[in-house]
Protein backbone atom coordinates (compact mmCIF):
# COMPACT_ATOMS: atom_id res chain seq x y z
CA UNK A 1 0.00 0.00 0.00
CA UNK A 2 1.53 3.48 -0.87
CA UNK A 3 1.53 6.61 1.26
CA UNK A 4 -1.31 8.06 -0.63
CA UNK A 5 -3.16 4.88 0.02
CA UNK A 6 -2.32 5.07 3.39
CA UNK A 7 -3.80 8.37 3.79
CA UNK A 8 -7.19 7.76 2.17
CA UNK A 9 -7.70 4.37 4.50
CA UNK A 10 -8.76 7.04 7.26
CA UNK A 11 -12.04 7.12 5.44
CA UNK A 12 -12.56 3.72 5.75
CA UNK A 13 -11.78 3.70 9.17
CA UNK A 14 -14.65 6.10 9.71
CA UNK A 15 -17.01 3.42 8.67
CA UNK A 16 -19.02 1.35 11.54
CA UNK A 17 -17.20 -2.11 10.45
CA UNK A 18 -12.99 -1.44 9.79
CA UNK A 19 -12.65 -5.28 10.98
CA UNK A 20 -15.29 -6.74 8.44
CA UNK A 21 -13.59 -4.60 5.77
CA UNK A 22 -10.04 -5.81 6.55
CA UNK A 23 -11.90 -9.36 6.85
CA UNK A 24 -13.54 -9.20 3.23
CA UNK A 25 -10.27 -7.81 1.82
CA UNK A 26 -8.26 -11.31 3.44
CA UNK A 27 -10.97 -13.14 1.83
CA UNK A 28 -10.79 -11.57 -1.94
CA UNK A 29 -7.11 -11.62 -1.49
CA UNK A 30 -7.41 -15.17 -0.72
CA UNK A 31 -10.21 -16.11 -3.32
CA UNK A 32 -8.39 -14.69 -7.20
CA UNK A 33 -6.03 -16.43 -8.89
CA UNK A 34 -2.94 -14.42 -8.97
CA UNK A 35 -2.00 -15.75 -12.65
CA UNK A 36 -5.41 -13.75 -13.87
CA UNK A 37 -6.30 -10.56 -13.82
CA UNK A 38 -10.20 -9.40 -13.31
CA UNK A 39 -11.94 -6.75 -14.78
CA UNK A 40 -15.06 -5.66 -12.69
CA UNK A 41 -17.31 -2.69 -14.13
CA UNK A 42 -19.10 -1.10 -11.06
CA UNK A 43 -22.09 0.10 -13.18
CA UNK A 44 -23.34 2.64 -11.30
CA UNK A 45 -21.25 6.45 -10.42
CA UNK A 46 -22.47 6.03 -6.80
CA UNK A 47 -20.26 3.26 -6.59
CA UNK A 48 -17.52 5.29 -8.72
CA UNK A 49 -17.86 7.32 -6.08
CA UNK A 50 -17.78 5.38 -2.68
CA UNK A 51 -14.86 3.67 -4.43
CA UNK A 52 -12.59 6.54 -4.59
CA UNK A 53 -13.88 8.72 -1.65
CA UNK A 54 -13.21 5.59 0.50
CA UNK A 55 -9.78 4.45 -1.17
CA UNK A 56 -10.68 1.18 -1.64
CA UNK A 57 -8.94 0.40 -4.72
CA UNK A 58 -6.04 -0.01 -2.36
CA UNK A 59 -7.75 -2.47 -0.20
CA UNK A 60 -8.00 -4.82 -3.45
CA UNK A 61 -5.50 -6.92 -4.98
CA UNK A 62 -3.56 -5.28 -7.79
CA UNK A 63 -4.74 -8.09 -10.45
CA UNK A 64 -8.51 -6.89 -9.72
CA UNK A 65 -9.57 -3.84 -11.38
CA UNK A 66 -12.47 -1.80 -11.18
CA UNK A 67 -14.03 -0.46 -14.25
CA UNK A 68 -16.57 2.74 -14.18
CA UNK A 69 -19.89 1.94 -15.50
CA UNK A 70 -22.03 4.39 -17.66
CA UNK A 71 -24.16 5.24 -14.39
CA UNK A 72 -24.35 8.80 -13.98
CA UNK A 73 -27.27 10.18 -15.91
CA UNK A 74 -25.53 13.83 -16.15
CA UNK A 75 -22.34 11.83 -17.85
CA UNK A 76 -24.30 10.13 -20.27
CA UNK A 77 -26.53 12.75 -21.27
CA UNK A 78 -24.98 14.06 -24.94
CA UNK A 79 -24.35 17.57 -25.36
CA UNK A 80 -27.10 18.32 -28.39
CA UNK A 81 -29.93 17.21 -25.79
CA UNK A 82 -28.22 19.89 -23.22
CA UNK A 83 -28.59 21.95 -25.69
CA UNK A 84 -32.30 20.85 -26.73
CA UNK A 85 -32.95 21.56 -23.20
CA UNK A 86 -31.54 25.05 -22.95
CA UNK A 87 -33.57 26.13 -25.96
CA UNK A 88 -36.77 25.64 -24.21
CA UNK A 89 -35.53 27.92 -21.83
CA UNK A 90 -34.94 30.80 -24.28
CA UNK A 91 -38.66 30.61 -25.30
CA UNK A 92 -40.55 33.68 -24.14
CA UNK A 93 -42.47 33.18 -20.94
CA UNK A 94 -40.80 29.94 -20.41
CA UNK A 95 -39.15 28.90 -17.12
CA UNK A 96 -36.78 26.01 -17.40
CA UNK A 97 -36.51 23.56 -14.13
CA UNK A 98 -33.81 21.39 -13.45
CA UNK A 99 -32.29 19.10 -10.62
CA UNK A 100 -28.57 21.02 -8.97
CA UNK A 101 -26.50 18.50 -11.00
CA UNK A 102 -27.34 19.79 -14.38
CA UNK A 103 -26.90 23.25 -13.61
CA UNK A 104 -23.47 23.23 -14.31
CA UNK A 105 -22.99 21.05 -17.61
CA UNK A 106 -22.16 22.40 -20.38
CA UNK A 107 -24.16 23.03 -23.48
CA UNK A 108 -22.54 24.20 -26.61
CA UNK A 109 -23.37 27.68 -25.52
CA UNK A 110 -23.04 26.93 -21.89
CA UNK A 111 -24.15 25.90 -18.87
CA UNK A 112 -27.53 26.07 -17.28
CA UNK A 113 -26.18 28.21 -14.54
CA UNK A 114 -24.18 30.52 -17.12
CA UNK A 115 -27.33 30.88 -19.64
CA UNK A 116 -29.39 31.74 -16.48
CA UNK A 117 -26.65 34.50 -15.32
CA UNK A 118 -27.55 36.10 -19.08
CA UNK A 119 -30.86 36.41 -18.13
CA UNK A 120 -32.65 32.86 -19.19
CA UNK A 121 -35.02 31.82 -16.51
CA UNK A 122 -33.70 28.64 -15.45
CA UNK A 123 -34.64 27.23 -12.01
CA UNK A 124 -33.07 24.58 -9.59
CA UNK A 125 -35.41 22.51 -8.05
CA UNK A 126 -35.18 19.08 -6.02
CA UNK A 127 -38.22 17.75 -6.74
CA UNK A 128 -40.36 17.44 -10.26
CA UNK A 129 -42.98 18.33 -7.84
CA UNK A 130 -41.35 21.65 -7.16
CA UNK A 131 -41.27 22.08 -10.51
CA UNK A 132 -45.05 21.14 -10.86
CA UNK A 133 -46.01 23.39 -8.00
CA UNK A 134 -44.28 26.14 -9.91
CA UNK A 135 -46.06 26.24 -12.88
CA UNK A 136 -49.46 26.66 -10.09
CA UNK A 137 -47.72 29.44 -8.57
CA UNK A 138 -46.72 30.97 -11.83
CA UNK A 139 -49.78 30.47 -14.10
CA UNK A 140 -48.86 33.20 -16.64
CA UNK A 141 -45.66 31.26 -17.45
CA UNK A 142 -45.13 28.06 -18.63
CA UNK A 143 -42.85 25.79 -16.64
CA UNK A 144 -40.38 22.92 -17.97
CA UNK A 145 -38.78 20.41 -15.94
CA UNK A 146 -35.88 18.81 -17.31
CA UNK A 147 -35.93 15.41 -16.86
CA UNK A 148 -32.81 13.39 -16.38
CA UNK A 149 -31.81 10.09 -14.40
CA UNK A 150 -31.99 6.42 -14.39
CA UNK A 151 -35.05 3.98 -13.38
CA UNK A 152 -34.46 5.36 -9.59
CA UNK A 153 -35.70 8.96 -10.38
CA UNK A 154 -38.23 8.12 -13.93
CA UNK A 155 -40.85 7.33 -11.04
CA UNK A 156 -41.48 10.33 -9.89
CA UNK A 157 -40.94 12.50 -13.22
CA UNK A 158 -43.81 9.71 -14.32
CA UNK A 159 -46.06 10.29 -10.74
CA UNK A 160 -45.71 14.26 -11.39
CA UNK A 161 -46.92 13.88 -15.34
CA UNK A 162 -50.34 11.87 -13.78
CA UNK A 163 -50.27 14.58 -10.79
CA UNK A 164 -50.59 17.67 -13.61
CA UNK A 165 -53.26 15.89 -15.19
CA UNK A 166 -55.13 15.51 -11.70
CA UNK A 167 -54.62 18.66 -10.81
CA UNK A 168 -55.39 20.00 -14.76
CA UNK A 169 -52.48 22.33 -14.81
CA UNK A 170 -51.70 23.17 -18.70
CA UNK A 171 -48.91 25.54 -18.08
CA UNK A 172 -46.57 22.23 -17.29
CA UNK A 173 -44.35 20.04 -19.45
CA UNK A 174 -41.31 17.77 -19.47
CA UNK A 175 -38.58 17.26 -21.41
CA UNK A 176 -37.61 13.54 -20.64
CA UNK A 177 -34.10 12.47 -20.71
CA UNK A 178 -34.87 9.27 -18.42
CA UNK A 179 -32.83 6.43 -19.53
CA UNK A 180 -32.93 2.71 -18.63
CA UNK A 181 -30.08 0.80 -17.39
CA UNK A 182 -29.83 -2.40 -18.68
CA UNK A 183 -29.51 -2.00 -22.60
CA UNK A 184 -26.67 0.30 -22.04
CA UNK A 185 -24.62 -2.99 -19.61
CA UNK A 186 -25.84 -4.94 -23.14
CA UNK A 187 -24.33 -2.59 -25.63
CA UNK A 188 -21.04 -2.27 -23.27
CA UNK A 189 -21.31 -6.03 -23.62
CA UNK A 190 -21.60 -5.98 -27.08
CA UNK A 191 -18.48 -3.55 -27.56
CA UNK A 192 -15.74 -5.33 -29.16
CA UNK A 193 -13.03 -3.10 -26.64
CA UNK A 194 -14.78 -4.53 -23.87
CA UNK A 195 -13.12 -7.16 -22.14
CA UNK A 196 -15.10 -7.50 -18.46
CA UNK A 197 -15.56 -10.63 -16.30
CA UNK A 198 -18.35 -9.76 -13.98
CA UNK A 199 -20.67 -6.99 -12.91
CA UNK A 200 -21.70 -4.49 -9.52
CA UNK A 201 -24.88 -4.06 -10.30
CA UNK A 202 -26.49 -0.57 -9.11
CA UNK A 203 -27.79 -0.42 -5.57
CA UNK A 204 -31.05 2.44 -5.79
CA UNK A 205 -31.51 1.84 -9.20
CA UNK A 206 -32.10 -1.89 -8.32
CA UNK A 207 -34.77 -0.76 -5.22
CA UNK A 208 -37.09 -0.23 -8.51
CA UNK A 209 -36.32 -3.09 -11.43
CA UNK A 210 -35.50 -5.47 -8.86
CA UNK A 211 -32.56 -8.19 -9.80
CA UNK A 212 -34.18 -10.11 -12.38
CA UNK A 213 -33.62 -7.77 -15.60
CA UNK A 214 -29.40 -8.53 -15.32
CA UNK A 215 -29.97 -12.03 -15.29
CA UNK A 216 -30.02 -11.93 -19.17
CA UNK A 217 -26.01 -10.62 -18.23
CA UNK A 218 -25.30 -14.41 -16.69
CA UNK A 219 -27.11 -16.46 -18.46
CA UNK A 220 -26.47 -15.12 -22.35
CA UNK A 221 -23.45 -13.67 -21.55
CA UNK A 222 -21.66 -15.67 -18.80
CA UNK A 223 -21.17 -13.11 -16.56
CA UNK A 224 -21.78 -12.54 -12.81
CA UNK A 225 -23.52 -9.65 -11.33
CA UNK A 226 -23.93 -9.07 -7.82
CA UNK A 227 -25.92 -5.81 -7.03
CA UNK A 228 -24.88 -4.17 -4.40
CA UNK A 229 -25.09 -0.97 -1.75
CA UNK A 230 -22.96 1.79 -1.20
CA UNK A 231 -20.95 1.24 1.78
CA UNK A 232 -17.26 0.02 1.89
CA UNK A 233 -18.25 -3.27 2.91
CA UNK A 234 -20.92 -3.03 0.50
CA UNK A 235 -19.08 -2.71 -2.47
CA UNK A 236 -16.48 -4.93 -0.93
CA UNK A 237 -18.75 -7.76 -0.30
CA UNK A 238 -20.02 -7.14 -3.68
CA UNK A 239 -16.66 -7.53 -5.54
CA UNK A 240 -16.00 -11.06 -3.30
CA UNK A 241 -19.31 -12.00 -4.48
CA UNK A 242 -18.47 -12.20 -8.30
CA UNK A 243 -14.88 -13.35 -7.64
CA UNK A 244 -16.02 -16.59 -5.88
CA UNK A 245 -18.74 -17.14 -8.69
CA UNK A 246 -15.98 -16.52 -11.62
CA UNK A 247 -13.70 -19.30 -9.61
CA UNK A 248 -16.55 -21.61 -9.33
CA UNK A 249 -16.83 -21.12 -12.99
CA UNK A 250 -20.56 -19.45 -12.37
CA UNK A 251 -22.64 -16.61 -13.39
CA UNK A 252 -25.96 -15.72 -11.58
CA UNK A 253 -27.60 -12.88 -10.23
CA UNK A 254 -26.96 -12.50 -6.64
CA UNK A 255 -28.60 -9.31 -4.30
CA UNK A 256 -25.78 -8.13 -1.84
CA UNK A 257 -28.07 -5.16 -0.79
CA UNK A 258 -31.00 -7.44 -0.11
CA UNK A 259 -32.12 -5.03 2.85
CA UNK A 260 -32.91 -2.46 0.47
CA UNK A 261 -33.21 -3.98 -2.65
CA UNK A 262 -36.56 -6.81 -3.49
CA UNK A 263 -35.46 -9.01 -5.91
CA UNK A 264 -38.88 -8.66 -7.76
CA UNK A 265 -37.97 -4.44 -7.51
CA UNK A 266 -40.80 -1.89 -6.62
CA UNK A 267 -44.11 -3.27 -8.19
CA UNK A 268 -45.90 0.78 -7.64
CA UNK A 269 -43.19 2.44 -9.36
CA UNK A 270 -42.59 -0.14 -11.83
CA UNK A 271 -47.03 0.71 -12.91
CA UNK A 272 -46.07 4.10 -12.44
CA UNK A 273 -43.55 3.90 -14.86
CA UNK A 274 -45.51 1.68 -17.46
CA UNK A 275 -48.45 4.20 -17.19
CA UNK A 276 -46.42 7.17 -18.34
CA UNK A 277 -43.84 6.26 -20.54
CA UNK A 278 -42.72 4.14 -23.70
CA UNK A 279 -39.48 2.99 -24.92
CA UNK A 280 -37.72 5.33 -27.83
CA UNK A 281 -36.70 3.36 -30.31
CA UNK A 282 -33.48 4.63 -30.13
CA UNK A 283 -31.17 7.21 -28.09
CA UNK A 284 -28.06 9.12 -28.30
CA UNK A 285 -25.90 8.15 -24.80
CA UNK A 286 -22.46 10.25 -24.81
CA UNK A 287 -19.71 7.96 -25.75
CA UNK A 288 -21.41 4.34 -26.31
CA UNK A 289 -23.47 6.16 -28.97
CA UNK A 290 -27.20 5.53 -30.44
CA UNK A 291 -28.73 2.37 -28.52
CA UNK A 292 -32.06 0.85 -29.39
CA UNK A 293 -34.82 1.07 -26.78
CA UNK A 294 -32.56 2.78 -23.94
CA UNK A 295 -34.50 5.90 -23.35
CA UNK A 296 -37.84 6.73 -22.03
CA UNK A 297 -40.13 8.99 -23.95
CA UNK A 298 -44.32 9.89 -22.49
CA UNK A 299 -46.69 8.30 -24.04
CA UNK A 300 -48.95 10.02 -26.61
CA UNK A 301 -51.66 10.58 -24.27
CA UNK A 302 -49.79 12.34 -22.29
CA UNK A 303 -48.46 14.39 -25.33
CA UNK A 304 -49.76 17.54 -24.00
CA UNK A 305 -46.85 17.48 -21.07
CA UNK A 306 -44.14 16.72 -23.69
CA UNK A 307 -41.76 19.11 -24.33
CA UNK A 308 -40.68 17.78 -27.53
CA UNK A 309 -44.06 17.78 -28.24
CA UNK A 310 -44.48 21.63 -27.67
CA UNK A 311 -41.83 22.75 -28.50
CA UNK A 312 -40.01 23.23 -31.68
CA UNK A 313 -36.19 22.10 -30.31
CA UNK A 314 -33.43 22.16 -32.55
CA UNK A 315 -32.42 18.22 -32.01
CA UNK A 316 -29.27 18.73 -33.47
CA UNK A 317 -26.12 16.32 -32.66
CA UNK A 318 -23.25 17.78 -31.03
CA UNK A 319 -19.90 16.04 -30.70
CA UNK A 320 -17.85 16.88 -27.75
CA UNK A 321 -15.06 19.13 -28.03
CA UNK A 322 -12.45 16.65 -30.03
CA UNK A 323 -10.05 17.30 -27.26
CA UNK A 324 -12.07 15.56 -24.39
CA UNK A 325 -12.26 12.09 -24.24
CA UNK A 326 -15.63 12.07 -22.21
CA UNK A 327 -16.39 8.94 -23.95
CA UNK A 328 -13.57 6.76 -23.99
CA UNK A 329 -13.91 7.02 -20.14
CA UNK A 330 -17.30 6.43 -20.12
CA UNK A 331 -16.83 3.27 -22.09
CA UNK A 332 -13.94 2.16 -19.45
CA UNK A 333 -10.91 2.49 -22.08
CA UNK A 334 -9.29 5.23 -20.79
CA UNK A 335 -9.00 6.10 -16.94
CA UNK A 336 -9.85 9.84 -16.13
CA UNK A 337 -6.18 10.94 -15.99
CA UNK A 338 -4.93 9.59 -19.59
CA UNK A 339 -7.64 12.15 -20.86
CA UNK A 340 -5.66 15.18 -22.21
CA UNK A 341 -7.60 17.66 -20.53
CA UNK A 342 -8.05 16.49 -17.59
CA UNK A 343 -7.01 18.38 -14.27
CA UNK A 344 -6.29 21.23 -16.69
CA UNK A 345 -8.87 22.47 -19.33
CA UNK A 346 -11.04 20.26 -17.33
CA UNK A 347 -11.57 20.67 -13.49
CA UNK A 348 -14.35 21.23 -11.11
CA UNK A 349 -14.44 24.57 -11.30
CA UNK A 350 -14.39 24.33 -14.79
CA UNK A 351 -15.80 21.76 -16.54
CA UNK A 352 -15.37 21.14 -20.32
CA UNK A 353 -17.55 17.41 -20.15
CA UNK A 354 -19.97 15.86 -17.74
CA UNK A 355 -17.96 13.92 -15.97
CA UNK A 356 -16.23 16.73 -14.20
CA UNK A 357 -19.46 17.93 -12.98
CA UNK A 358 -21.26 15.41 -10.77
CA UNK A 359 -20.10 13.56 -7.71
CA UNK A 360 -20.93 10.56 -9.65
CA UNK A 361 -18.78 10.86 -12.40
CA UNK A 362 -15.80 8.74 -12.81
CA UNK A 363 -13.26 12.24 -13.41
CA UNK A 364 -14.65 14.44 -10.63
CA UNK A 365 -14.30 10.95 -8.07
CA UNK A 366 -10.65 10.94 -9.66
CA UNK A 367 -10.23 14.85 -9.35
CA UNK A 368 -10.97 14.93 -5.78
CA UNK A 369 -10.25 11.75 -4.34
CA UNK A 370 -7.09 10.09 -6.44
CA UNK A 371 -5.58 12.45 -8.61
CA UNK A 372 -2.07 13.22 -6.73
CA UNK A 373 -1.59 9.21 -6.40
CA UNK A 374 -2.51 9.14 -10.04
CA UNK A 375 -0.41 11.61 -10.90
CA UNK A 376 2.48 9.70 -9.65
CA UNK A 377 1.58 6.07 -10.56
CA UNK A 378 0.51 7.50 -14.07
CA UNK B 1 -28.99 12.11 -9.01
CA UNK B 2 -29.74 8.71 -7.35
CA UNK B 3 -29.27 10.33 -3.16
CA UNK B 4 -31.25 8.39 -1.00
CA UNK B 5 -32.04 10.02 2.39
CA UNK B 6 -33.60 8.18 5.40
CA UNK B 7 -36.51 9.69 7.05
CA UNK B 8 -39.15 8.91 9.80
CA UNK B 9 -42.62 9.35 9.48
CA UNK B 10 -44.39 11.72 11.58
CA UNK B 11 -48.24 12.20 10.18
CA UNK B 12 -50.25 11.22 7.88
CA UNK B 13 -53.19 13.51 6.51
CA UNK B 14 -56.54 11.69 5.71
CA UNK B 15 -57.06 14.08 3.13
CA UNK B 16 -54.40 14.09 1.26
CA UNK B 17 -53.24 10.14 1.06
CA UNK B 18 -50.22 11.09 -1.03
CA UNK B 19 -48.67 12.69 1.28
CA UNK B 20 -47.01 12.09 4.51
CA UNK B 21 -45.09 14.17 7.08
CA UNK B 22 -41.75 12.63 7.60
CA UNK B 23 -38.44 14.22 9.78
CA UNK B 24 -34.87 14.28 8.41
CA UNK B 25 -33.17 15.02 11.29
CA UNK B 26 -35.27 17.51 12.80
CA UNK B 27 -35.57 19.00 9.79
CA UNK B 28 -40.17 18.18 8.85
CA UNK B 29 -41.22 17.82 5.33
CA UNK B 30 -43.59 16.62 2.91
CA UNK B 31 -43.17 13.76 0.81
CA UNK B 32 -44.88 12.05 -1.80
CA UNK B 33 -45.73 8.03 -0.99
CA UNK B 34 -47.36 7.61 -4.16
CA UNK B 35 -44.51 4.90 -4.75
CA UNK B 36 -45.29 2.79 -2.15
CA UNK B 37 -48.42 0.27 -1.67
CA UNK B 38 -51.11 2.08 0.04
CA UNK B 39 -51.79 1.20 3.72
CA UNK B 40 -47.84 0.49 3.60
CA UNK B 41 -47.07 2.73 6.23
CA UNK B 42 -47.43 3.44 9.83
CA UNK B 43 -46.82 6.40 12.19
CA UNK B 44 -42.89 6.02 12.56
CA UNK B 45 -41.69 4.06 10.14
CA UNK B 46 -39.28 4.63 8.09
CA UNK B 47 -38.73 5.30 4.71
CA UNK B 48 -35.90 6.70 1.94
CA UNK B 49 -36.72 9.43 0.09
CA UNK B 50 -35.64 10.31 -3.05
CA UNK B 51 -36.11 13.98 -5.19
CA UNK B 52 -39.31 14.74 -3.30
CA UNK B 53 -40.98 10.83 -3.09
CA UNK B 54 -40.62 7.71 -0.95
CA UNK B 55 -38.91 5.11 -2.26
CA UNK B 56 -39.10 2.06 -0.27
CA UNK B 57 -39.96 1.31 3.34
CA UNK B 58 -36.81 0.58 4.94
CA UNK B 59 -35.84 -0.90 8.94
CA UNK B 60 -34.78 2.03 11.82
CA UNK B 61 -31.20 0.22 11.81
CA UNK B 62 -30.89 0.51 8.12
CA UNK B 63 -31.58 4.17 7.85
CA UNK B 64 -29.50 4.90 10.69
CA UNK B 65 -27.19 2.81 8.41
CA UNK B 66 -27.92 4.76 5.34
CA UNK B 67 -27.57 8.16 7.30
CA UNK B 68 -23.97 7.21 8.37
CA UNK B 69 -23.18 6.03 4.52
CA UNK B 70 -24.28 9.69 3.21
CA UNK B 71 -22.14 11.18 6.55
CA UNK B 72 -19.42 9.28 4.96
CA UNK B 73 -19.66 9.74 1.50
CA UNK B 74 -19.69 13.88 2.48
CA UNK B 75 -23.17 14.27 1.26
CA UNK B 76 -25.15 14.46 4.24
CA UNK B 77 -25.13 18.52 3.81
CA UNK B 78 -26.26 18.10 0.35
CA UNK B 79 -29.58 15.33 1.53
CA UNK B 80 -30.27 18.03 4.11
CA UNK B 81 -29.96 20.95 1.19
CA UNK B 82 -32.50 18.78 -0.59
CA UNK B 83 -34.70 17.94 1.57
CA UNK B 84 -35.19 21.68 2.74
CA UNK B 85 -35.35 22.72 -0.30
CA UNK B 86 -38.69 20.64 -1.34
CA UNK B 87 -41.60 23.15 -1.79
CA UNK B 88 -44.49 21.32 -3.41
CA UNK B 89 -46.68 20.91 0.10
CA UNK B 90 -45.51 23.66 2.06
CA UNK B 91 -45.17 23.18 5.57
CA UNK B 92 -44.97 24.37 9.11
CA UNK B 93 -41.34 24.47 8.70
CA UNK B 94 -38.32 22.76 10.81
CA UNK B 95 -38.50 21.49 14.12
CA UNK B 96 -34.53 22.14 15.59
Amino acid sequence: MTAAGASRMKYVDEFRDPALITAVAHEIARTVDPARHYRIMEVCGGHTHAIYRHGLRDVLPDNVELVHGPGCPVCVLPTGRVDDGLAIASQPDTILTCFGDMMRVPGTKGTPLELKARGADIRMVYSPLDALKLAQDEPSKHVCFFAIGFETTAPSTALTVLRARELGVRNFSVFVNHVTIVPAIRAILDSPDMRLDAFVGPGHVSTITGCRPYQFIAEHYGKPVAVSGFEPLDVLEGVLMVLRQLRAGEAKVENQYKRIVPWEGNPAALRALAAVFELRPYFEWRGLGFISQSALRLKAAFAEYDAEVRFALPNVRVTDPRAAQCGEVLKGVLKPPQCKLFGKECNPEHPVGALMVSSEGACAAYYRYARIDEAVNA
Amino acid sequence: VCLAIPGQVVEFFPEQPALVKVDVGGVRRNVNVGLLEDGELALGDWVLIHVGFALSKVSESEAAGQLQMLRAMGEDELAMEEVRGYTFAADDGERR
